[in-house]
């Protein structure tokens, strides 16, 4: 029940798009086809799914103020938290890393599609925005954090394909020109983010 | 008949191209073809050749939404006595509803019907009629209260920003009149909550005007003081008044004889609206049946959790309070933001009307969860199309193979 609570409210409740504005640029440049808006949504979910449980582990065990006691009595008072930034984006650029030579692997067209996207997930802020917002939360287990994680990556696949859809349905209105392209865009986005304000207070 | 006619006919030469008034044909020319089928005949190739048009489309709406608002004028009169405890007749109620319905519906077309005509000029094309209904709905949608600058600063934005920029009727993602109702809840919360939703009720309370223990709060307002507590726990006070005999009893909600909105209260009249949507087949069916299906699964659902006492109400009653009729029957069928396939627009139908009741319940902060469902549900629809397509090919890709192998 608690997973199930935290996964959702992930996706709905604290989704990353509209509720935070995280991962904004890749969110408005990679939208325009639902199919590599798929795409790259999905290999966000892979990345927060595996990033933010590896950095939970770091977080407790290496860099938490006491978390390296199993290693011996005497780091109780070590603080590594300072390197926390640091060893985050480490991992999540390595990570990426793979993501990246798995989808050129196994799916080149989509590779071509995403461009320079791809790699930029290792900077895109809702991946360390995951992890921090893990460690700020302070999760009581690994399972936890790794739901939290699948969560946030669903609400984030969620909010690029509905708006990917939306932008394939326009794509022959009558927009203004000064607005054509990321100003409509722009605008979706908000009117997007007044119909996820539903899911704003429920407590779950 | 004759004489307009012969009048339209005399000052057009005005209005065309070269004319004095040039500048204005996209006025003239909405006018004269309200008035009358226009006699453009089309100059090539095989075309169908049908009497409804946009037009025609939009008022056939306009008509289906005459039993709400005339309900909804004699209700605010009702319920303005009912407040005072003063006895009161038809015309007494309807005066009252009148005056204070007929100004919002002023302002509402001044305003949308403006910028709309700004927009067409400015960019060149004809004026269109979607905003016939969306001016007609949005008075509808809020409380009876409301001030009049409100209503105008909230039809501005949604006229623009929900529909204009996206380049005007039939282009818009959200649906119009529910973008003006979400704008007025977000930008001003204090003012769209509380002691609104009956005339003057604030001001009768200053004045102690009011019968003992009248709050004025809507049914989902009550209800959602109730949602923090265990069923057991509710105040008794409370659900006394959705049992039967008491001031939310069913029969009341069906009816329509409680506070709310404007035109939302009755969802009889709603249902009258339904069937002529349906009939003229303008509304869609599927979308109205799997909505009310939606709504009714997620109430016996909630029975079946019952954690608190909004949870235990029977579906039925659920879905006759608010605005979940309403929404039903006008928001949620709009051609243009619900889904596009008959698939995906039971897919919306079904979802809107299970989150609605599900944010009502869950969600204590926005009593009101069909607002946000429908528009939730108008975000997704371009998705569910997109998935129901991607089906399909598959589905006939597959009878392909099969029927080559």
């Amino acid at each position: 029940m608690e997973y199930l609570s935290i996964f959702v409210k992930g996706i709905f409740v604290e989704n990353m798009i509209f509720a935070y504005f995280l991962g904004m640029c890749s969110y408005l440049a990679v939208s325009k086809t639902v199919k590599t808006a798929n795409g790259l949504g999905l290999a966000v979910i892979f990345v927060l799914g595996i990033t933010v449980p590896i950095n939970y582990l770091l977080e407790n065990f290496v860099l938490k103020e006491g978390a390296l006691t199993w290693l011996s009595e005497d780091y109780a008072n070590v603080d590594l938290s300072f390197l926390s930034f640091i060893m985050f984006i480490a991992v999540i650029a390595s990570m990426v890393q793979l993501v990246e030579m798995i989808v050129e692997k196994f799916a080149p067209a989509l590779y071509g599609a995403l461009g320079i996207f791809l790699p930029l997930i290792a900077v895109n802020c809702s991946i360390l925005g995951g992890a921090l917002f893990m460690q700020e939360r302070q999760y009581p287990s690994i399972g936890e954090a790794t739901v939290f994680g699948l969560g946030s990556g669903v609400g984030w696949w969620l909010a690029i394909v509905a708006i990917a859809a939306i932008r394939e349905k326009i794509r022959y209105s009558h927009v203004p020109a000064p607005l054509r392209g990321l100003g409509i865009t722009f605008i979706i986005t908000g009117l997007m983010g007044i119909a996820f304000m539903s899911f704003m207070g429920i407590e779950i | 008949m004759k004489a307009i006619h012969n009048l339209i006919q005399s000052i057009k030469p005005h209005f065309e191209d070269g004319g004095k008034l040039s500048r204005f044909w996209v006025v003239f020319d909405s006018l004269e073809t309200f008035a009358f089928t226009p006699g453009h005949v089309t100059s090539s190739g095989a075309h169908l050749r049908d009497s409804i048009d946009l037009k025609r489309t939009m008022f056939l709406v306009i008509v289906a939404m005459v039993p709400c608002l005339l309900f909804g004028m004699w209700n605010i009169g009702h319920q303005y006595h009912l407040s005072l405890g003063q006895s009161s007749d038809l015309l007494a109620n309807v005066m009252v509803g009148a005056w204070k319905v007929i100004p919002l519906i002023v302002v509402s077309y001044g305003v949308g019907l403006g910028i709309e005509f700004l927009f067409a000029g400015m960019r060149g094309h004809s004026i269109n009629e979607g905003y016939l209904v969306s001016g007609m709905l949005i008075p509808l949608i809020m409380p009876v209260d409301v001030p009049l600058w409100m209503l105008a600063l909230a039809v501005a934005f949604s006229v623009v920003v929900a529909k204009e920029v996206f380049g005007g009727t039939g282009m818009n993602i959200l649906n119009v009149a529910l973008t003006a109702r979400a704008f007025l809840f977000f930008a001003y919360p204090k003012q769209l909550s509380g002691e609104i939703w009956i005339h003057d009720v604030a001001s009768s309370k200053a004045g102690g005007m009011l019968v003992d223990g009248y709050t004025g709060a809507t049914a989902l307002g009550h209800l959602a003081g109730t949602v923090g507590t265990a069923a057991a726990d509710a105040s008794q006070a409370t659900m006394s008044m959705f049992a039967s005999g008491g001031m939310f009893s069913l029969s009341n909600c069906f009816l329509g004889l409680i506070p709310g909105s404007v035109g939302e209260t009755s969802a009889l009249a709603c249902l009258i609206g339904a069937a002529m949507l349906i009939w003229t087949g303008i509304g869609s069916w599927r979308v109205i049946t799997s909505f009310l299906a939606g709504g009714l699964v997620m109430g016996f659902l909630f029975n079946l959790i019952g954690a608190n006492a909004y949870m235990t109400l029977p579906p039925v009653h659920q879905v006759v309070m608010g605005g979940f009729m309403f929404g039903m029957v006008f928001m949620a069928t709009d051609p243009v933001s619900a889904a596009q396939t008959n698939t995906g627009k039971l897919w919306y139908g079904f979802f809107g009307g299970l989150l609605s009741i599900m944010i009502r319940v869950f969600n204590p902060a926005y009593p009101e969860g069909v607002m946000m469902a429908i528009l939730f549900m108008n975000v997704m629809a371009p998705l569910i199309d997109h998935y129901v397509i991607e089906a399909n090919i598959k589905r006939r890709e597959k009878r392909l193979t099969a029927a080559v192998a």
